[in-house]
Order: structure tokens, then sequence, then C-alpha cells
């Protein structure tokens, strides 16, 4: 994940370890690696070795996984310019979709896990048109759709089932690949969400199309005038969002064996937090899939470290906003030095 | 006469009621900087907007070496090779040289299976197009556009423009924000676009700027083309007078004269 350079220059000279550093200082998620070692050194000080022990890590890797799977499209949504809290109603969306078609109804477990997905694509495929076809600000659109996927699960539950809480069980197949824990502590969604930053990671920063997502968070006229086919590129980033977010939510209610209509609303800021921790500029054209993970692990790491030091839980809260407000001054430090970095007095250059 | 690279023959242009342009005929060749003066106001920037396909025409015609043709977007006007590099550079200021010079028309290689952003060779290109402009300055295509000068901006729009395949270069006001200096550079580059046959209109209101690099002149006012004339067949006064509609000055200076016979020479207080 750290080399996000495979391209060195073969012909050049090796940079020196000073200009390596320089380069890695100048990197989006420099702030956010800052803030992850603080915290680690933080919660290693005051929480003891159990934290880092492997039921310890696997608190935090679980709480960081599920965030994270939806930190990532949310966070490359941003970083093309646009924002989408409707997740915090696809997650409970999808898992009352699946408990009711497979606990409720006893259809097959496949049938509720692609009903789930095609409800978040339904859904960030909303988005992206209303996003697209009106000149709505994504942050009202989905603000919108939050509410109207939320009444639209709490009623149909209702109807359908009678209740706001349906039970599920996945059978060994779904529960192996969705919902279990791996040595005892481990949830498989941690493979899921390895899997996923590979896939994204490589769209962002290697293939082409991640060059359009910056550019298109950079300046949506100059992105479009350049050839890029900005509208497709918008519905395209909806729907990666709304099927992630489903994805949590079937393999929440799968794991847990149980789904509830409001359970979801709290990925809502968790996850624009990790993402502006994680070096991502709110207005777009900046950040990186590393500084995403970073920040949510960092996020998790305080949200779950907290029960391993001898202070009252209810401090988390705190730390992250302290947090949140230092990764971003830092971020801005950092990407005004990475504005100013010129190569001083390298082969002959003219000052 | 050789036929002109982009004619323009007759344009209106109105917005419901509004005349916003008004008969405007206009002539670029290859090789050749045409000025395009004109106050605030004046319709300069309706005219780009024709001219790079974001507006069409009320009525007229647009010529390409004798042939009509017809934007219906940016898109259309730059496959037509007319290229549009706005006051700031039209870039993307936080993302790196090289990759901000491809948007739209990345290189790839393969990289395994896969086809992957070829960073080494996009930087090469970027750069090397850049320093053919003499911004020797640059040497590094993982710097972030946003932490160059406005010349250096300027240069790299001009160049990308150029780089693919930009016949007609439109310079919107590209020495407006900046010092005298760096505008002096901008200069440079245009002289440079113009040495490699490239048509450019050059749009500013500094009459200083268009004599230095123009061949050939246009003032607009108030929607119309109120003179047109080529290098040499106006003092610098003329310009600024039928810029700034001499008359108004006129009007102005005739005021204050005034003012001062009937106060005992006194000039008018100011504020």
């Amino acid at each position: 994940m750290k080399s996000t350079n495979p391209v060195q220059p073969s012909g050049g000279p090796a940079p020196a370890p000073a200009a390596r550093l320089g380069n890695f200082v100048r990197r989006p998620e420099m702030a956010s690696f800052i803030g992850l070692v603080a915290v680690l050194v933080f919660f290693s000080f005051f929480g003891g070795t159990s934290f880092l022990s492997p039921s310890g890590a696997a608190s935090w890797l679980n709480v960081a996984a599920e965030l994270g799977i939806i930190a990532l499209p949310v966070g490359v949504l941003m970083i093309a310019g646009y924002l989408d809290i409707s997740i915090g109603a696809v997650i409970p969306a999808s898992s009352m979709t699946i408990a009711i078609i497979s606990g409720h109804f006893h259809a097959p477990i496949l049938v509720g896990i692609v009903a789930a997905l095609a409800l978040g694509l339904v859904v960030g495929f909303i988005n992206g048109m209303l996003v697209v076809r009106t000149a709505v600000p994504s942050l009202i659109v989905t603000l919108a759709t939050l509410f109207a996927v939320a009444g639209l699960t709490l009623g149909l539950s209702v109807i359908l089932t009678g209740s706001t809480s349906v039970a599920i069980d996945g059978g060994p197949i779904a529960k192996l690949l969705l919902g279990q824990f791996v040595d005892k502590a481990f949830e498989v969604i941690i493979f899921w969400w390895i899997a996923i930053v590979l896939v994204a990671g490589f769209v962002l920063h290697f293939s082409r199309y991640g060059n359009w997502i910056f550019a298109l968070g950079g300046d949506k006229e100059s992105a479009r005038n350049a050839g890029i086919p900005t509208d497709r590129l918008t519905i395209v980033l909806f729907l990666f969002s709304g099927t992630c977010a489903s994805f949590v939510g079937l393999s929440q209610a799968l794991l847990y064996n149980s789904a509830q209509v409001s359970a979801g609303q709290s990925f809502i800021f968790n996850s624009i937090i990790s993402v502006v921790i994680g070096g991502v500029l709110l207005t777009g054209g900046y950040g990186s899939v590393v500084g995403i993970v970073l920040g949510t692990l960092t996020f998790s790491i305080v949200n779950q470290g907290i029960y391993y030091t001898g202070f009252n839980a209810n401090w988390a809260s705190l730390i992250i906003g302290v947090l949140l407000f230092a990764a971003v001054l830092m971020n801005n430090t950092f990407r005004t030095m990475a504005l100013a970095y010129a190569p001083r007095a390298k082969g002959g250059a003219k000052p | 006469m050789t036929t002109p690279l982009l004619r323009l023959a007759g344009i209106n242009k109105s917005f419901g009621p509004i005349d916003v342009l008004h008969d405007i005929s206009l002539e670029v060749q290859p090789g050749e900087v045409l000025c395009l003066l004109g106050d605030n106001g004046a319709g300069k920037s309706t005219l780009i907007k024709i001219l790079s396909g974001v507006y069409a025409p009320t009525s007229g015609r647009i010529e390409m070496e004798g042939k009509p043709v017809a934007f219906d977007s940016p898109r259309s006007a730059s496959a037509h090779g007319i290229a549009t590099v706005h006051q700031f550079g039209g870039t993307f200021p936080l993302m790196s040289i090289g990759r901000s010079f491809f948007v739209g028309a990345e290189p790839t290689r393969r990289w395994g299976p896969l086809r992957i952003y070829d960073r080494k060779r996009a930087n090469e290109i970027a750069v090397t197009a850049v320093r053919e402009f003499g911004i020797t300055r640059i040497d590094d295509g993982d710097r972030l556009v946003g932490g160059l000068s406005g010349g250096e901006r300027q240069a790299l729009a001009i160049a990308r423009a150029v780089h693919f395949g930009a016949r007609v270069l439109i310079l919107d006001e590209p020495t407006a924000a900046l010092g005298v200096k760096e505008a002096a550079h901008v200069l440079r580059i245009v002289l440079q676009a113009r040495r490699r046959g490239l048509a450019v209109i050059f749009i500013t209101h500094n009459v200083t700027h268009a004599r230095t690099v123009g061949d050939h002149f246009a003032v607009l006012i108030r929607g119309a083309k109120a003179a047109d004339f080529r290098k040499g067949e106006k003092s610098r006064e003329e310009i600024t007078d039928l810029m700034a509609g001499g008359e108004a000055m006129a009007e102005l200076d005739a005021e204050i004269e005034s003012y001062m016979v009937t106060h005992e020479g006194h000039p008018p207080p100011v504020g």
C-alpha cells in the first residue's frame, strides 16, 4: 500500500533520502499518518499492550473495516467534489431488505443479497441522476434521499413484518463470506475492506479514471471541456457509494443475525470525519486512498482504544473533535507545502 | 490575400431582447496575432464564448479555412483546433503538472494484465512541452500546478493547447492579473506561439501589451466593432482614446475645464 510510486523514473538519478522524505511530507496522507502514530502512541501508553494484542487489534480493526468500506467511496466522492450522506439510510435499508426477504419470507439467501445490493445501486443511481440533472448540491440531494430511504425502510418494514427489527439466519456459506469471525475475533469484512481498498487505490491512483476523478473535483467545467464524461463519472461514483453502503448493511445483518430499522446514522459523520482526517479536501480535487485508510484507522483506534484506558468512554468524542480539527490544520499546512514545493538547485535549473 | 484560418462574418448575438454583439466581422491568419481590445462590458467575453463553442451566435457565419463551421459545444470547437486559455490558465491547481497536462487524454502503459497511467511519460512530455516555451524553471512534472506562477500556468495551458493540436489560440486576458515581469514573459510566449504558425486571438484591455505583440487590432465598443486596423496604423493615444470611448473622455475634459473657468481656476473638489 505504501509504494504508491511504482513508476519510478529509471533513467534519472535516484532521489536522495532527504528528497524522498520531502516527497512523503507533501503527500495528502501526511497529516493522517502523524495522527495515526499519535493516537497509537497515546493509547498504547494509557491502554497498555492489550490494546495492541490480537483481540485488542481486532476490536478496532472490525470497526475500521465496516467504517472503511463506507469511508472509502465517501472519500472518493469527496475528491470528485461531492458528498453522499444517504449512506446512513442505505445501510439499515439494505439490512432490512435482506432480513425481510431471506429472514421473514425465507427466500434463498442469494436472493436477499442481490436485492440488498440492488437497493444500494438504485439509491446511488437516483443520487447520481439528481445531482447531474438538477443543479442542487449533492449534500442536499443526498440529505433528501437519506430521509426518503429512512422513511421508506421504516414504513415498509412495519407494513411487511409488523416490526422494526427482523431476525435472519444466513446459512453457512453466506456466513463464511460475509458474517463470520476469523480466529474468534476478526470479522471477515476486514478482508473485504482490504480488497475494496486495493481496487479503489488502483482506480484512483494508477488508472486513467483516477485522473478524471481528480479533475472532476478540481474544476468540473474544465474537466468537461477536456472531454471527460463528467455526468457518467458522477453517477458511477454514487453507484459505488450506494453499493458499498448496502454491502455493509447486509453483512451486518448476517453477522448479528438480525436487522434494525435505525442502525447507520452514525456512519454519516464517522465516515466524513475519517475522510477529512485522511487528508481529503472537503471541496474536492485532493486526497488519497492511503489517506482515507489511515484516517479510518485513526478514527477507529480512538473510538475503541478508549475502552482500554482508564478513561470514561465519553471522552472519545472529545478526542475525535480535537483530532479532527488538528488534522485539518495539519492538512492545510502540508497542502500549502506541497503547493509551494519547487525543486531547488537541481541539475542546472535556473533559480 | 490567403484564406484566413478563422473568419467571423456578421456575427450577432442577443440574449432575449438584449443585443450583446452586433455585426462582428473578424479574420485571423495563421502566424498572426489579432488583438481584441475593449473596455469591460464591450462584449469581449461573449465573443470568446462564441469562438470557443459555449454560445452559438444568433446569426452570422464562422468559417475555418473558408469552410463554414458550427460549434455546438466547447468539445467541438477544440476538435476544430480552437483552444481557449483563460486568465488563470484554466488548469487544476491541486493536480501535478503531468496529470493536469493530460486530463482526459492520459497516456497509459501495460502493467501485467492492467493498463495504468504512465506517469513518467506524461511528466516527460509535459515538462518538455512547457520548456519549449521558454519556461526552464519547470523540470519536475510532479509539481502541483497551483505552485506555479501566473505566467508559468499560462505557459503550461498554452503548451497543452499546442500539444493537442490547437491551430487557433484564444487568450482571454492572459496578462491582466500579472506583474510587469510575468506579463512580459507571457507576451514572449504569445510571440512564440505566433512563430509556430498559430493564429492567436489575444484579448486584453492593456494597450501596451497589445501593441507589443499584435499584428492586427480590433476594438469593441458596446458590442460593435469600432475600429479594425493593422500594426502601425494608429498611435497608442489613438487606440486608448478609441477604447475608452473617446467622446466620454473629451466630455469629462470639457466639464473640468468649464468648472475651472467658473471657479477661478480651481479644479473640482475630489470626493
